[in-house]
């Protein structure tokens, strides 16, 4: 059982969803990335998607295109993530995730990057544009490996492929709370509600839900359905705007602090 | 994936309905063109060696093949309903020949282009514009084709509901690249009857650019099965060998996923897409269309790559030896065929002549200062 499956059997157990935290490793800079997560884990986050920086990212919106540029030109490469989780590894046991398009998982080579995960104490993979149907090969690697698969669903996903989902997922599902690209909204979709229960028909997995969310508010309400709720531009825009300040690990804790509020117990 | 699921069974009930092929067909005949003219280019065979024929897609309505598929794409979207349409453009001609289709379906149209290609193909933004469509210059990445073709997938994922994506070349994920080649095999269908026509035989060698590969995939596909028939795919061989001056991903790239497509790919060594370079921004695209790449695995079809000043040289020689001026992407083929023909006397070629040059007035000027001289 990987940290992710224990985390989620701890907060059923405390009935509390988990708050997840995005962030694209290597921005502003490698160095400052573990500090930025030792931050989010004091203001509460419990798990960390560390998103892999691509030069093509297409399921993101503006922010975390622009976090991936910076973590580019900072020199940040897949080897680089992979050490940066070794670091953070060394002072905590927050579960990790790592967060990646395909083309550099394929460039680095599936078995070596399971192999590489392990040894820098990574817990799971999601590969944003790997599809269900092309995964055999990825999933064996990482089930080797020990490693959890999460993958996306969407409220366009079909009962087939929902299945799919579920059939491939460890850990947690990921549910995509609109239809579109990552990045901060002021109303949550009214198609969650619909996605949660259709998902929890085919799957006992913990369903996390993602995209949009940025507000106390929000994690709360999406809180109150699902088992983990991701909150990832958020973070970003506050590490783009703090990035050259000495309060950057502040102001993410800060940030972390007040979304994790509203994280209310469900038998409160 | 479910629009694509979408979209794919869409276009295979459509393919086997009679009445969308008749429709096409009429508009691909008394709307675009078509049949478009095998020329047998004389004085150019008898300069250099083989005996040389053009298919004329350069004389299709809006100046290349383009229309061919956004025809085709166009019913399909009226076919499903959708309202919206969006698309990407390199170099201009898919984003005109989508805006014109749009405006004969009297649908929306955006068209998504990096600012780099807008400033190289200012005449285009501007047709785009008089047909109706608006322009959305994209300043994200390296500001040509790929970010234009990211920041369409990112529009379609958002309006999917209304909105249909109508990809320009054989890429993307599936069934585009099918989809595509299926509305551009007409080139191939036409060229194989006329030069059996005209000829009694079939060509010894057929030359087309290939940039995301539409119109070489097109002309090509009703040859796959003549094993005598050699298929060569031309690449942008740029300013030089170096990866970020050139896009032969054959020659210069590694497999590869790019935009939901698995192909040959420039990349760095961790996985990063390349930037690439042609003097023409119909083939400045990192990753090949996917079924070139099968084609060039099987060694059914041989790919090579000309220079940005080759092209220029062969543009040149075919405006001065028959009087016609191609698309920069298409003066790449002219140049490998060109390169080949004194070693191949007696042989037959045919070169597709994808689009006409028009649009590269503005860099043929830059590029040829001499002639510009008012002197």
């Amino acid at each position: 059982m990987t940290r992710i499956s224990r985390l989620f059997e701890r907060l059923r157990a405390e009935h509390r969803p988990a708050l997840i935290a995005y962030i694209t490793a290597g921005d502003p800079s490698p160095s400052a990335t573990p500090e930025i997560v030792a931050a989010l884990e004091r203001g509460g986050a419990d798990l960390i998607e560390l998103g892999v920086p691509f030069s093509d990212p297409i399921a993101d919106g503006p922010v975390i295109q622009r976090a991936s540029d910076r973590a580019l030109k900072a020199g940040t490469k897949l080897s680089t993530v992979l050490e940066i989780a070794g670091q953070i590894r060394k002072r905590s046991e927050i579960p990790l995730l790592l967060f990646t398009y395909l083309n550099p998982v394929l460039r680095y080579g599936l078995e070596p990057l399971a192999r590489a995960a392990v040894t820098h104490g990574i817990d799971g993979c999601l590969l944003t544009d790997l599809s269900v149907e092309e995964a055999e090969p990825y999933i064996h690697a990482m089930r080797e490996a020990g490693l959890d698969t999460v993958f996306l669903a969407a409220p366009t996903s079909s009962r087939r492929r929902l299945e799919l989902v579920a059939k491939y997922s460890t850990g947690f599902v990921y549910l995509v709370s609109r239809t579109g690209v990552t990045g901060e909204r002021a109303n949550m979709s009214a198609s969650i509600a619909p996605l949660v229960t259709e998902m929890r028909s085919v799957t006992k997995l913990p369903l996390a839900v993602g995209f949009g969310i940025s507000t106390a508010e929000q994690v709360r309400s999406v809180g109150a359905i699902a088992d983990g709720v991701v909150v990832g531009s958020a973070f970003e825009r506050a590490i783009e705007e703090n990035a050259a300040s000495n309060k950057l690990s502040a102001k993410v804790e800060a940030l972390a602090q007040e979304l994790a509020s509203g994280l209310l117990s469900k038998n409160k | 994936m479910a629009p694509l699921e979408q979209l794919e069974q869409a276009y295979l009930e459509a393919r086997q309905d009679p009445a969308f092929q008749d429709e096409l067909k009429d508009l691909l005949a008394n709307y675009a063109g078509r049949p478009t003219p095998l020329y047998h280019a004389k004085r150019l065979s008898e300069m250099h060696g083989a005996k040389i024929y053009i298919k004329r897609e350069d004389l299709l309505h809006t100046g290349a093949h383009k229309i061919n598929n956004c025809l085709g794409q166009a019913l399909l979207a009226r076919r499903m309903g959708k309202k919206r349409i969006i698309a990407e453009t390199g170099a201009g001609q898919h984003g005109v020949a989508t805006a014109t289709v749009c405006a004969l379906f009297g649908l929306e149209c955006i068209v998504y282009m990096g600012e780099e290609d807008m400033r190289r193909q200012r005449l285009n933004v501007f047709r785009m514009r008089l047909l109706g469509a608006k322009v959305v210059g994209v300043a994200s990445g390296s500001r040509t084709l790929k970010d234009a073709i990211s920041e369409a997938m990112r529009d379609w994922v958002t309006n999917v509901h209304s909105t249909h994506y109508l990809l320009g070349s054989a890429l993307g994920a599936h069934p585009y690249p099918m989809m595509v080649r299926d509305f551009h095999s007409v080139i191939g269908e036409e060229a194989r009857r006329q030069i059996l026509e005209r000829e009694k035989r079939l060509p010894d060698s057929i030359f087309a650019c290939v940039g995301g590969g539409s119109n070489a995939i097109g002309m090509f596909h009703a040859f796959v099965g003549d094993q005598g028939v050699k298929l060569v795919g031309v690449e942008a061989g740029g300013t030089g060998a170096e990866l970020g001056a050139h896009a032969a991903r054959f020659s210069g790239g590694s497999p590869g996923v790019l935009h939901g497509a698995h192909s040959y790919l420039l990349q760095d060594a961790d996985g990063q897409v390349a930037l690439t370079h042609s003097i023409s921004a119909g083939l400045d695209y990192a990753l090949v269309g996917p079924e070139h790449a099968m084609l060039h695995d099987q060694k059914r079809a041989e790919y090579c790559s000309v220079t940005d000043q080759q092209a220029l040289d062969a543009a040149l020689a075919l405006a001065r030896t028959e009087g016609i001026i191609p698309a920069l992407e298409s003066a790449h083929a002219v140049a490998e065929a060109l390169r080949r023909a004194p070693s191949a006397k007696g042989e037959l070629f045919v070169i597709n002549l994808s689009g006409r040059g028009d649009k590269d007035t503005d860099i043929y000027r830059e590029n040829l200062k001499e002639l510009d001289d008012p002197n």
